[in-house]
Formats: structure tokens, sequence, C-alpha cells
């Protein structure tokens, strides 16, 4: 067989495989149906971190706020489920974005760590005014409404969602990444005064990824929320400590700079924690981040860049020389 | 807003609250000139450092439970972190000096997170206090009230940076981690054993943060997650006062502990917290258009 019919054999048998997945195992629903989160949550915090170079903390304030106004409108605008439902997403999806925009010019300025530090705070700060604002229910959360249809539906339903969500960010952000955007975005990362002094409008480009990235967060906050029935805004909407550095880890961990690595990071990541978490009896948030440690201590270059390193001709793509010297 | 009409009403009040703050930012500028001493000579920020001031109070409750009264656990506490951040650099640390900066702040970042929930796990998420026995001073007629506690503990915290300083400028070691700090390469020509200076430096970082978070468990309280807002505030500091400035970080760590209990105060309490992240967000913007509008960037 050709490469190229055998490239086609495994996408159709990945695609029947995620369709046929929740016929399959049906216990395990609601955590597939996270793990197409994870990879969105890889893929965006990728787009940022990996391909711009700029290593975001607080990439959960989007999450967090598409998750809060979604759940909002369903509570109050007073339509069906599925109506508010949708309304709700699009209406999570819009502020994301538009909190991106706003905040963009002001964060985006900081370069490097004053970046890094800055977005952690940004996170933590949305996690607290959320715990203390009373329409949002404070510390208490907020509970969405509850599904219509049978028993189990709901994970069925929600799986699907976030498939497609996955799915729709994947093919999108390859088309970024190989476009004239990308490379304005891989310019940014490389040497970011050169690419200003080139004539590009770095901000731009750069508020403009940040609010790529705060669409499908600000999406995928919806589901999640509804998804997991219960919205914490410490543990769950602005969980930093959780959401917010597996992003970070599952990018790294499979490759960051690259597509598929932050895919392939967040499905190893994610059926290692399920797999596992259960064994650790209490001890799961600190192997966490003796995890997190480790992986950043000892294997920066993550499962692709390895992979690269090792097989340089095979990996299909052009080898670039890009490597951690990118992110100054 | 009604704390703020409250506020005029009462200038005492306003009184009590700057005392108040300015014995807390004694504590903050400790970690803070810690902070800076790291990020100086080894080019590293320590995302880690409030877990640091985290172990420091626990090292001095325990000692405070086997009987020891809390100021003397401040030199223990001190020791005993010195002796961590000894081994944490030698363990950890070293492995991601030299690399860039991304990398050491999710190192130490993932070190928060394990120091943090080790505590948790160990420890209890219970808030505990060293109780120092000292009893309260009244001001004004008694509207202004200063537990003598924070009196100590605000002595404390400039004998300690005093001491700190004092070693920097007069001992071989200080004398080699100052010339580290200048050029460390140049330094190892000169026949400075880096490795030991980042050590030595690392390990009195921890030293002093430990010292601080036995004065936070005398005076105020300790928990598993209270790192975080002191890496937070420490960051803060330098970035306004610079590093290697004594007198600019103590200024600016007493600004921000009267700031953060005014806005506590006038925002309520549960606020505090989110000011205290808001404000670092908003220094740093502010920042970067000031330095903007003088054709710079912060690097």
């Amino acid at each position: 067989m050709s490469r190229r019919a055998l490239r086609r054999v495994a996408w159709a048998a990945g695609i029947a495989l995620a369709l046929l997945l929740p016929a399959l195992l049906p216990a395990w629903r609601s955590q597939m149906a996270l793990l197409w989160v994870m990879i969105v949550f890889a893929l965006t915090w990728d787009l940022l971190g990996g391909q711009m170079g700029y290593n975001s903390f607080g990439n959960v304030l989007f999450f967090g706020v598409g998750m809060y106004a979604c759940v909002l409108v369903q509570r109050d605008a007073g339509l069906g489920y599925f109506a508010g439902l949708f309304l709700g997403s699009a209406a999570g999806a819009l502020l994301s974005v538009a909190l991106a925009a706003l905040l963009g010019s002001g964060i985006l300025g900081l370069r490097g760590h004053y970046f890094a530090i800055g977005t952690l705070g940004l996170g933590i700060a949305a996690g607290e005014l959320a715990g203390g604002w009373d329409l949002v229910g404070a510390g208490g959360g907020m509970v969405p409404p509850l599904y219509p249809g049978e028993v189990g539906g709901r994970e069925t339903f929600f799986y699907y969602l976030c498939l497609a969500l996955a799915a729709l960010t994947l093919p999108v952000l390859a088309r970024l990444y190989k476009s004239r955007f990308g490379l304005v975005l891989n310019a940014i990362r490389d040497d970011e005064d050169k690419a200003e002094a080139m004539g590009l409008r770095t901000t731009r480009y750069k508020t403009t990824a940040w609010c790529i990235c705060a669409f499908f967060l600000g999406l995928s906050g919806g589901a999640v929320g509804n998804l997991l029935g219960f919205i914490d805004p410490r543990e769950v909407a602005f969980a930093g400590a959780t959401f917010g550095v597996w992003m970070v880890l599952m990018a790294i961990l499979g490759g960051k700079g690259t597509l598929w690595g932050p895919v392939l990071g967040a499905v190893v990541f994610h059926l290692t924690k399920e797999l596992f978490w259960a064994w650790l009896l209490g001890w799961q948030r600190v192997a966490l981040g003796l995890l997190i440690v480790v992986i950043v201590v000892f294997f920066p270059v993550g499962i692709l860049g390895w992979a690269r390193e090792k097989w340089p001709g095979r990996s299909g793509q052009r080898v670039e020389e890009v490597g951690p010297s990118a992110a100054k | 807003m009604d704390n703020l009409r409250l506020l005029i009403d009462a200038p005492l009040l306003g009184v009590q609250l700057l005392l108040d703050g300015i014995l807390i930012g004694a504590i903050f500028a400790l970690s803070a000139y810690g902070m800076a001493l790291v990020w100086g000579v080894m080019g590293l920020i320590n995302v880690a450092q409030g877990e640091l001031v985290m172990l420091g109070g626990y090292a001095a409750f325990f000692l405070y439970r086997a009987g020891i009264h809390p100021l003397f656990a401040v030199p223990l506490a001190g020791a005993a972190l010195f002796l961590f951040g000894w081994v944490l650099y030698r363990s950890v640390i070293f492995r991601v000096v030299d690399k860039d900066l991304f990398i050491s702040i999710l190192a130490t970042f993932g070190l928060s997170i394990l120091l943090q929930q080790l505590a948790n796990t160990l420890f209890g998420a219970d808030v505990r206090t060293a109780e120092s026995g000292l009893g309260t001073l009244f001001l004004f007629g008694g509207a202004v009230t200063v537990s003598q506690i924070k009196l100590v503990a605000f002595a404390a915290a400039l004998l300690t940076g005093a001491f700190l300083v004092l070693f920097l400028r007069r001992t071989r070691m200080g004398q080699a981690i100052r010339a580290t700090a200048q050029n460390a390469r140049a330094a190892r020509v000169m026949g400075v054993d880096t490795g030991a200076v980042y050590a030595w430096t690392f390990a009195l970082n921890a030293a002093i943060c430990g010292a601080s978070g036995a004065l936070v468990a005398m005076t105020w309280v300790v928990h598993p997650y209270l790192g975080l807002p002191y890496t937070v505030r420490s960051f803060m500091i330098v970035i306004v006062a610079g590093m290697g400035n004594v007198a600019a970080v103590l200024g600016a760590a007493l600004g921000l502990g009267a700031a953060e209990n005014f806005a506590g105060f006038i925002f309520g309490a549960e606020y505090q917290a989110a000011f205290v992240f808001l404000l670092l967000v908003a220094i740093l913007v502010w920042r970067r258009f000031w330095l903007a509008r003088e054709r710079k960037v912060l690097r």
C-alpha cells in the first residue's frame, strides 16, 4: 500500500473508533469526553506557547469565563435546554474572545517570564473574583440545568459535543499553521524584534492568536460545565492547579511547537491519569507536582521532539531547528 | 463601599490599617529580597518562594508544639530551611539554572504544587498558628491596637534583612555571590566555584524565607495554600523596586502591605487575594506601557 493510502486507512480507522467509542466503552463516556477537551486544551495552549513562544499560565481564564457565561445564560435566559446550551456556548465563546481582545494589547506586550507570571496572576485573580461574586454563586459555585433526555444520554451527548469541538479545533489550527499567519507566529517566537522590524504588526497578530485560543477554550468551558454538572470557581472553572497546569504539561509532554505533539501529549497524559489516578489514594496532586518537575527537568523536548531527534528523516515533516532557545 | 465612608469618618481606623499593613510589609520584604537575590545571582525566578515561606511557618509551628518559644523558632526555622534549600538545589534546581527561563519557571511552579500538596497531605489543611503569649499595645486611648508580637516580628524581619546584607557585604562567600551576580563567567575564570555559590544563594534564600515563614506563623496563621500569594507579592516588589536595592525593596514591601490592608478593608476580605493578583497584572501592564513610551520592552 502506498503511503497515502495507508494514511487514509489510518484516518478512517481513527474516525470510526472515535465515533464508536461510547458504544464500546459506555462506562467511560465522560472520561473520554474529557479526553477530547484535554486535546483542545493542549492544542490551544500550544498555539501561543509552542508556535508563538508566549508561555501562558492563565489560559484557563477563558475556559472559566466560557463556562460561567454558558451556565449563566442557561439559568437566566429562560430558554429550552438545547437552545439555552447553544446560546450559552455562543455567549461564552464571544465573551472569551472579547476578553482576549481587550486584555491582549496590555498583557501580550509583556515578554517572556513577565508574560508567564502575569497570566498566572490573571487566572488566579479571575477565580478569586468569581469566588466572591454573588451573581455567579460566589464560593458555592453554580449548577447547570438538568439534561432533559433519558439517564445516561447526557454523557453520550456531551461526548459527541466534545468530539466535535476537538474535530473543529485541529483542522483550524492545522490550516493556520500552514498559512502566512502561522509563519508570522513562528517569526514572533524566533525573534520578535526582528519580526517587528520587518513591518509585521506583532501585537495585532498576537492578540488574534489569543482570541482564537480563547474562542475554543470558551466553547469547551460551556461543554465541560454541563458535563461535570457542577461549577466551582477555584476547583473547576478557574482551576489553575489542575486544568491550567495540565494544558502546559500536555503540550510539553507531546512536544511543543508541533501540530500533533499536543494531541499525543493529551492522550498519553489523560489515559495515564485516568488509569493510575485511583491507585494513588489521595496522593494524586503530589504526584502531579512531581510529574511536572520530572517532565520539565528531564524531558523538556517532549515525545515528538525526542522522536525527531532519534529519526530526523522519518518524521514526515520537514525537520526544523527550533530548540528551547526560541523561547527566550 | 460603605467601608470607605467609615474610613473617612474615623481617621484612626486608617491609622490602624496603615500600621498593620506596614508591620506585615516587613515580612513581605524578606521573601522579596530573597527572590531578588536568587533572580539576580542565578537568573532564576523561583515560583516556589511562597512554599518556602509556608514550610518555614510549619517548622516554627512544630517547634512551638515541641515547647520552644516561637521567637527562638525563627532562627531554627531559618536553619532548617537552609538545609532544605541546599537539598532542593542539589536535587532539582541545579538542573534548570542554565536552561531558559520558561523551563525554570515551570519547574519551580511544579515544585510549588508538589510542596503545597505534600504539606496538605502530611500536615492537613487546618489553619495553624504559633502562639507567642505576648500582649497587646493600646494607642490613642484604645482606638488603635497593636499586638506586641507584630512589633517584635517587624523588628525581627529588619534584623534578619540586616544580617543578610551584612553577610553579603562582609564575608568571603558573600563577596563570591556578588561577583557571580555581576558576571558569572568572569567569576568562574577568577576561580569562584559558581556551583557552590548557586547552592549557597538558593539555601540562603530558603533560610530567609523560612525565617519570614516563622514570623508569619507567630503573627498570623499558616496553612498549605498560603504560598502563591507570597510568591506573587515578592515578584511584584522585585519588579517595582529592582534588584539589589535594599531600601527600595523595603519601601515597596511596606507600601504593598499597607495597600493590601486598605484594599481588604474597603472591598471586603474575600477580595483581598484577588486584589493582590490584579495588582500584579496592573503593575506589569503599567510598566509595559511606561517602557513602550521610552521605546523599550520589559525583558
